[in-house]
């Protein structure tokens, strides 16, 4: 079996986010990238199929990045956390259709059962690149996947929907958009050294994009969410003045 | 330009963030003068539609929001945009627009604009600010394409208004576009039987401050008395005192109600990534130096044990 894992490079989640250049791009300094969260718990269940598969040999986990070398720390942590395999191509994800057309050629020129991609990057939260994926390559699209059962050539997932959670069934390849539940957080595996040392060994390749970048869409400013004015402390014992301040100041009860 | 909606209902009843898609869509088509055309699937409440403008409405016959795949519905969506030449089409950034927008993007060749939290700011080229970095900031993103999708972020543009559409009804059945996904759905547990997160005005939340699960049944009467929605800190969900569902946050769900009452929780960066679209927030929290002060409107320094109670009373004497 051969699944193929796609992972977003994000800021980690305690960074503060500011823009520069005229608030036209996004203010790298001191902010430490990490492997998308949800990719990370994708990443899991992968190693955990690949466990429990009944040829271990037999089953491959490529972790797939389109970006700049950058991104190359990430991707050896994704060696080091257990992919066998990583492949970055070399091209700025300028916005969802190009990183969708990337991982699709890619996807062409290999074969793969499981396509693994995260619900959406913590950074621009576009929740895009998955279901574009899926539509281009007509397989079956599980957003929002909370689990997965591997059964001969079908998998059985679970996913959530607005109003609880769906369990269906489909054939491979299938396109899923993952998320905690998949795997539990204390599944997630901190690299060892063991890991980090034969993660040195495995093959991190990069490679040209064949695909053009577009300007069709992008982005062409940031702002920041406007401050909150002084927070209002309201003593414990006079706790109706809250709830005249919430029926009267704020109007919201 | 033409505009399109494609809401959704559950069991044949519209979602409040149906109402707020077409409402929005509307101001979009009355601003082009133009008609507004909206897709449902299944349902029998139709011309509630009209109430917030919708002019034509296409019944999709024998389908439905929760049995029929998404691949389906996309493939039936982008055949309708196709045959009418529809050119800006608005989803609700739910859990059933995030699924079928990505797909219809691609099969009907669209821009995408993911979490709207305004009007266009342009519409030649097409110009909308979308929430980013899970709330900490926003994006503005210009497309040149023809035709784009924009899901927008529920409860964050303001006021659904009521403007009346004609409502014309036109029934389509689909007999020739088949799915060849082989998605089988097999069944459906509905566990939100409550007040939906993303779509509640009030939201009353509580973190680790609470120490065990069995003292959430305040938080519970605390939010029956609001006719709130509850949710939780990351941690709380993590040990099991509540549904994974609860956890709100960078890593949860991200929400924008009215009100947000945060009661034990600290504060951390991720947890008020979720929740700073909240327009008020009430803080409740023992440590006066707790950071959720910060981001909030109103705090009150003291224990939860003693203030939800009186909360609770204070709000039943009001609601008197
Ligand atoms: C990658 C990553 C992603 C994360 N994503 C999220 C996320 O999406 N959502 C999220 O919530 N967190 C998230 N976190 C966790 C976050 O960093 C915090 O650890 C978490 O939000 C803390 O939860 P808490 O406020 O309930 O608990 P604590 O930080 O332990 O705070 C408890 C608070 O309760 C107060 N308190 C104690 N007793 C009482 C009492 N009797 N009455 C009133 N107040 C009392 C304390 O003063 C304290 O402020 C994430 C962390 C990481 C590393
Ligand atoms: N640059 C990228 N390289 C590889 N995969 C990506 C990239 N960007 C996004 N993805 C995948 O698509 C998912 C959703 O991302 P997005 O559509 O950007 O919110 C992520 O969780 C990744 O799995």
């Amino acid at each position: 079996m051969n699944i193929l894992v796609c992972i977003s490079s994000v800021p980690d989640t305690t960074s503060k986010i500011n823009f520069t250049n005229n608030n036209q791009e996004f203010d790298t300094n001191g902010v430490t990238f990490i492997i998308n969260p949800y990719d990370e718990f994708c990443l899991t269940k992968a190693i955990f199929l690949k466990e429990q598969s009944s040829d271990p040999l037999n089953c491959t986990i490529t972790v797939l990045h389109i970006g700049t070398s950058s991104s190359d720390p990430i991707l050896r942590k994704a060696l080091a956390i257990g992919a066998d395999k990583a492949v970055r191509i070399d091209q700025v994800p300028q916005n969802s259709k190009v990183v969708a057309n990337n991982i699709f050629d890619y996807y062409s020129k290999n074969s793969f059962d499981l396509i693994f991609c995260g619900k959406e990057s913590i950074d621009y939260n576009g929740g895009q690149v998955p279901g574009l994926l899926a539509a281009k390559i007509n397989a079956p699209f599980i957003n929002g996947c909370v689990g997965l059962e591997l059964k001969n050539n079908s998998i059985e997932v679970k996913r959530e929907v607005d109003s609880g959670h769906e369990i269906s069934e489909c054939n491979l390849p299938a396109v899923i958009a993952g998320q905690k539940g998949l795997v539990e957080e204390k599944d997630l595996r901190i690299p060892s050294m063991r890991g980090i040392m034969t993660a040195r060994t495995k093959p991190l390749q990069v490679i040209n994009s064949n695909i053009e970048i577009t300007e069709t869409f992008k982005i062409t400013t940031n702002s920041k969410p406007v401050e909150r004015s002084e927070c209002k402390i309201i003593d414990e014992e006079n706790i109706e003045k809250l709830v005249d301040l919430l029926s009267n100041e704020a109007k919201v009860i | 330009m033409s505009v399109l909606t494609i809401v959704e209902n559950w069991e044949g009843n519209f979602k409040k963030t149906s109402f707020e898609s077409v409402s929005y869509a509307k101001k979009i088509a009355e601003k082009h003068k133009t008609n507004l055309t909206v897709i449902s699937f299944g349902s029998s409440n139709m011309n509630e539609l009209a109430n917030y403008g919708a002019d034509n409405i296409i019944n999709i016959e024998n389908t439905s929001c929760e049995k029929t795949p998404n691949s389906l519905i996309a493939k039936i969506c982008s055949k309708i945009i196709n045959d009418y030449n529809l050119e800006t089409i608005i989803v609700s950034n739910t859990n059933f627009g995030k699924s079928i927008a990505p797909l219809i993007s691609e099969m009907a060749d669209t821009g995408l604009f993911s979490n709207a939290v305004e009007q266009p700011v342009e519409t030649a080229p097409l110009t909308i600010k979308c929430k980013a970095f899970s709330g900490k900031a926003f994006a503005q993103y210009e497309s040149s394409y023809k035709k784009n999708i924009i899901t927008i972020l529920p409860n964050a543009i303001g006021q659904i208004s009521e403007i009346k559409g004609e409502g014309e009804i036109t029934n389509f059945s689909n007999t020739d576009i088949e799915d060849d996904n082989k998605l089988k759905i097999k069944s459906l547990d509905k566990t939100n039987e409550k007040i939906s997160l993303t779509e509640a005005d009030i939201v009353v939340s509580a973190g680790r401050g609470l120490k065990n699960a069995e003292n959430w049944n305040m938080i519970e009467d605390l939010a029956s008395e609001l006719g709130a929605a509850t949710a939780c800190s990351k941690p709380v969900s993590d040990m099991g005192w509540r549904p994974h569902s609860e956890h709100v946050g960078q890593t949860g769900i991200a929400i924008n109600p009215t009100l947000y009452i945060a009661i034990g929780i600290s504060g951390a960066i991720q947890h008020l990534a979720g929740v700073s679209g909240s327009k008020n927030i009430v803080v409740i929290n023992t440590d006066p130096e707790a950071p959720f002060f910060k981001a909030a409107n109103y705090g009150i320094v003291g224990d939860a044990f003693t203030v939800v109670p009186k909360f609770i009373n204070a709000l039943k004497n009001h609601n008197n």
